[in-house]
C-alpha cells in the first residue's frame, strides 16, 4: 500500500531535481500554482489563529487586557511554587473534562455508528415510502444544534417535561428524573441527545457505501444459500469498511470538539464538561487567556494525535485487506 | 442431475405480463439454451428458475418436485452470471468456498472438492489471488468453478460470455461444451447470440416476446423454422424475406408469383392456401446464386469478401437482398447481376407467420428421431 507511487505530481515531486524533464518541471510548477490559494487560505484561517493560541499558551494574559502580558514559559501547563505542584496538567477539572470528552466520543460514536448501519439497511431495502423515510430521517441532522439541545432541555425538564411525565403514567419510575443535572444520568443524557441528533449523519454516509455495492454478489449469496447475517458480516461489512472507517473518523472529530450541545444542556456542569467546554470557562468566565489557550492547545494535541492514530491503524488495516 | 419442468409460467412486474405461460420439459443431462432478442424474457425465465424471481402462476418442477416455494438454494441450482459477480475482497478460493461453508461440508472436503474444481478449469496457480487481479476469463472460470464445487443439480448460466472479448469467448464457449460432455449435467443457457446456441445446444428455445417461439434441436431449428421470427432469427446472415403470392396449389407444393413475375414451385404442404393469398418466401443467403436467368435482377449495394466467402447485398425488385457465395468475389458494387433460388431450398410463411409444412426433409436427416419432437 505504501509503496504505491501516484502517477503524475507526487512521482514528478520525489524523482531527484537534475533529471526532471521541462514538460515534469512545468507540471510541478502548475501543481503549486493551483495549490497555493489554497495554501494561502490555510495559513490565514487556521495556522495563524493555531499559532497565536500556541503562543499565548506561554503567557499571563487576560481577556481585559490582550496586549499587555509576559512570557511565564510552560508555568500554565506545569509549575512548581514552593515545592507545589500547579498548572493545567495538575488540574482535576480539566482530566475530568478530557476523560468526560473521551468517554462521551468513545460511547456516542460506537452507538451511532450501529445504529447507523441498522437504519441504513433499513433504508438501502426497498419498501413503498422508501423516498420520504430517507428525507425524514434526515431531520435531526438539520435542526441546529443548540435548537435541538434546547428542545431536548425542555423535554428532559425535572418538572414539566414530556419524557418524566411519560415515564410517571407507564410506571417505569416513580419519581421524576433529573436527566440533566443528576451526575448518573448526565452524560448518558447527552449521549442520547447527540446519538438522536447523529445518527441519521453516520446512517447517510452508510447508506451511499451500500449503494455502491454490487447486486450480483448478493443473488450469487442467496442462490448459494449462505445465511443473510453470514452474508452481511462477511461481505457487507468488508466492503463499506473504507467508508465506515471515513464515517467515524468524521464523527469521533466531531465528538472530541463537542461543544455546543453540552453547553446549551448542563452549562458549565463539571459532571458533564467537555474539553471544549472547560476551554471556553477559562478563556471567557475566568478570562485567562493563558490558561484557556493552554487548554485548547492540548485540545488541539489530543485530537491531532488520536486522528493520527486512527488514520494509521486504518491504513495497515486496509493495506492488509488489499493484499 | 435432473430434469426441469415448466407448466404454464407466467410471470407479471406489478401490472406487466413478461412471461405469458411457457411449457417446456427439460431432460436429465439436457443442454438447453434460451435464445432471443433482448426484452424476450430469456433472463427472466432463468430466474424464475433460479428462485430469484417469484412465479407468478404455474409449476416448476426440478427433479419431479414442485419447487415454487422453494428457497434457491434449496433448489440445488448454481448460477453464472454475466457480471462474474465474485466477492471483490475474498481470494479465489474464497469466493469458491464460500458458498460451501454452510453446506455440512468439513473442511478438508471443502479444500478437496474446491482444487479438484481449480484445477479441472486450470485455475490453481491463481487460487491466492483477488478478482481484481484476474483477466475477464480468469474471472469467468472462476465464477464457474463457484458453480461446480456446489455439485448441484442444474446449472443455470445467465449470458456468460457477453463480456468476453471475441477470442476468449470461443475459447469459453468450447471449454463450457467440455464441461457439459464431462459432467453430463442438466444446464440452461441464456444468450441472445445465436451462434453460441447453434453450438452449445442439444436444445434450442427461442424465445419472443415472454412466448417460445420454437423449440429444437440447432439443425431442426435451422433448416425447419416454425415461423417468421425463428427464421430469421436463427441463421446469419438472416435469411431474406420475398413477398409472394400463391398462384396454384398442388398437394405436396405451392405455386407462387415472385415481385418480378415469374413463378416458382416450393414443396410445401398448402394447407387449405387459397389462390391470390399473400404470402413469404424465405431464402437463405447460402440458397441464392447468381444465374443469367435468375428472376431477381438488380444492382450490388455493397460486396463483403470474407475470404472463405463473400455476401453480395442486392437491391432488386424493392427488395434488399443478400447472396452468399463460396471463394472470391468478381463482382463488385454497382454491377447489376441475376439471382436465383431453387424451391427446393425455400421457406413458405402464411400472413400469420407460421411456416408451411415442407414435403421434402433437409439437411437434418441424421438428427436422432428422439430429440425432434419439442
Amino acid at each position: 500500500m505504501t509503496d504505491v507511487t501516484a502517477p503524475g505530481l507526487a512521482g514528478a515531486a520525489t524523482r531527484p531535481r537534475g533529471r526532471a524533464s521541462s514538460l515534469t518541471r512545468t507540471r510541478v510548477r502548475s501543481a503549486w500554482a493551483f495549490i497555493a490559494p489554497a495554501l494561502v487560505v490555510l495559513v490565514l484561517v487556521a495556522g495563524w489563529p493555531l499559532a497565536r493560541t500556541i503562543w499565548f499558551s506561554f503567557t499571563d494574559a487576560d481577556l481585559n487586557n490582550l496586549s499587555d502580558y509576559t512570557f511565564i514559559g510552560f508555568e500554565n501547563y506545569l509549575a512548581n511554587y514552593d515545592g507545589e505542584w500547579l498548572g493545567l496538567l495538575t488540574d482535576p477539572d480539566w482530566w475530568r473534562s478530557v476523560w468526560n470528552t473521551l468517554w462521551f466520543t468513545l460511547v456516542s460514536v460506537s452507538i451511532e455508528t450501529v445504529l447507523g448501519i441498522v437504519v441504513a439497511l433499513i433504508l438501502n431495502a426497498h419498501f413503498p415510502g422508501r423516498g420520504i423515510m430517507r428525507a425524514v430521517i434526515l431531520i435531526p441532522w438539520a435542526i441546529p444544534t443548540v435548537v435541538s439541545a434546547k428542545m431536548w432541555n425542555w423535554m428532559l425538564h425535572d418538572q414539566f417535561g414530556v419524557i418524566n411525565d411519560m415515564l410517571l403514567r407507564l410506571g417505569i419510575i416513580a419519581a421524576p428524573i433529573t436527566w440533566t443535572a443528576n451526575p448518573d444520568t448526565a452524560l448518558w443524557t447527552v449521549v442520547m441527545v447527540d446519538v438522536w441528533k447523529t445518527t441519521p449523519f453516520m446512517a447517510l454516509l452508510i447508506l451511499a457505501a451500500l449503494q455502491m455495492l454490487p447486486q450480483d454478489i448478493y443473488e450469487a449469496a442467496k442462490v448459494d444459500g449462505v445465511h443473510p447475517m453470514r452474508v452481511f458480516f462477511r461481505v457487507t461489512l468488508p466492503l463499506i469498511k473504507p467508508a465506515l472507517l471515513v464515517a467515524v473518523i468524521f464523527r469521533a472529530l466531531d465528538a472530541l470538539r463537542v461543544f455546543d450541545l453540552i453547553y446549551v444542556l448542563t452549562a458549565n456542569s463539571k459532571d458533564t464538561m467537555s474539553m471544549s467546554v472547560f476551554a471556553r470557562q477559562q478563556l471567557v468566565e475566568f478570562q485567562e487567556v493563558g490558561l484557556g489557550s493552554a487548554a485548547s492547545t492540548l485540545i488541539f494535541l489530543i485530537i491531532a494525535l488520536l486522528v493520527a492514530a486512527t488514520l494509521v491503524a486504518g491504513r495497515v488495516r486496509l493495506g492488509e485487506e488489499t493484499r | 442431475m435432473a430434469e426441469v419442468a415448466l407448466r404454464n409460467i407466467q410471470k407479471s412486474f406489478g401490472g406487466a405480463k413478461v412471461i405469458h405461460g411457457v411449457d417446456l420439459e427439460i431432460r436429465d443431462g439436457e443442454f438447453v439454451v434460451f435464445v432471443g432478442p433482448s426484452g424476450c424474457g430469456k433472463s427472466t425465465l432463468l430466474r424464475l428458475i433460479a428462485g430469484l424471481e417469484d412465479i407468478t402462476e404455474g409449476d416448476l418442477f426440478i427433479d419431479g418436485e414442485r419447487v415454487n416455494d422453494w428457497a434457491p438454494a434449496k433448489r440445488r441450482i448454481a448460477m453464472v452470471f454475466q457480471s462474474y459477480a465474485l466477492y471483490p475482497h475474498m481470494s479465489v478460493y474464497d469466493n469458491m468456498a464460500f458458498g460451501l461453508e454452510l453446506a455440512k461440508a468439513s473442511r478438508s472436503e471443502i479444500d478437496a472438492r474446491v482444487r479438484e474444481a481449480a484445477r479441472l478449469l486450470q485455475i490453481d496457480d491463481l487460487l491466492d489471488r483477488k478478482p481484481r487481479q484476474l483477466s475477464g476469463g480468469q474471472r469467468q472460470r472462476v465464477a464457474i468453478g463457484r458453480a461446480i464445487v456446489r455439485d448441484p443439480k442444474v446449472f443455470l448460466f445467465d449470458e456468460p460470455l457477453s463480456n468476453l472479448d471475441a477470442a476468449l469467448r470461443v475459447q469459453t464457449r468450447i471449454e463450457i461444451a467440455k464441461l457439459h460432455a464431462d459432467t453430463r449435467a442438466t444446464m440452461i443457457y441464456v444468450t441472445h447470440d445465436q451462434v453460441e446456441a447453434m453450438t452449445l445446444a442439444d436444445r434450442i428455445v427461442v424465445l419472443n416476446k415472454g412466448r417460445i417461439e420454437q423449440v429444437g434441436t440447432p439443425l431442426e431449428l435451422y433448416h425447419r423454422p416454425a415461423n417468421l421470427f425463428v427464421a430469421g432469427f436463427i441463421g446469419s446472415p438472416q435469411m431474406n424475406f420475398v413477398p409472394v403470392e400463391a398462384v396454384s396449389a398442388g398437394s405436396d407444393h405451392i405455386e407462387v408469383r415472385l415481385p418480378g413475375g415469374q413463378t416458382l414451385p416450393v414443396p410445401v404442404h398448402p394447407e387449405g392456401t387459397r389462390t391470390g393469398e399473400a404470402l413469404t418466401l424465405g431464402i437463405r443467403p447460402d440458397h441464392l446464386q447468381v444465374r443469367e436467368d435468375g428472376p431477381f435482377r438488380g444492382r450490388i449495394e455493397l460486396v463483403e469478401q470474407l475470404g472463405e466467402n463473400h455476401l453480395l447485398y442486392v437491391a432488386a425488385d424493392g427488395l434488399r437482398l443478400t447472396a452468399r457465395e463460396t471463394g472470391d468475389s468478381r463482382h463488385r458494387a454497382g454491377d447489376v447481376v441475376s439471382l436465383a433460388a431453387t424451391g427446393e431450398s425455400c421457406h413458405l410463411f402464411r400472413g400469420s407467420g407460421e411456416a408451411l409444412p415442407l414435403t421434402v426433409p433437409r439437411g437434418d436427416r441424421t438428427t436422432p428421431p428422439q430429440s425432434r419432437t419439442a
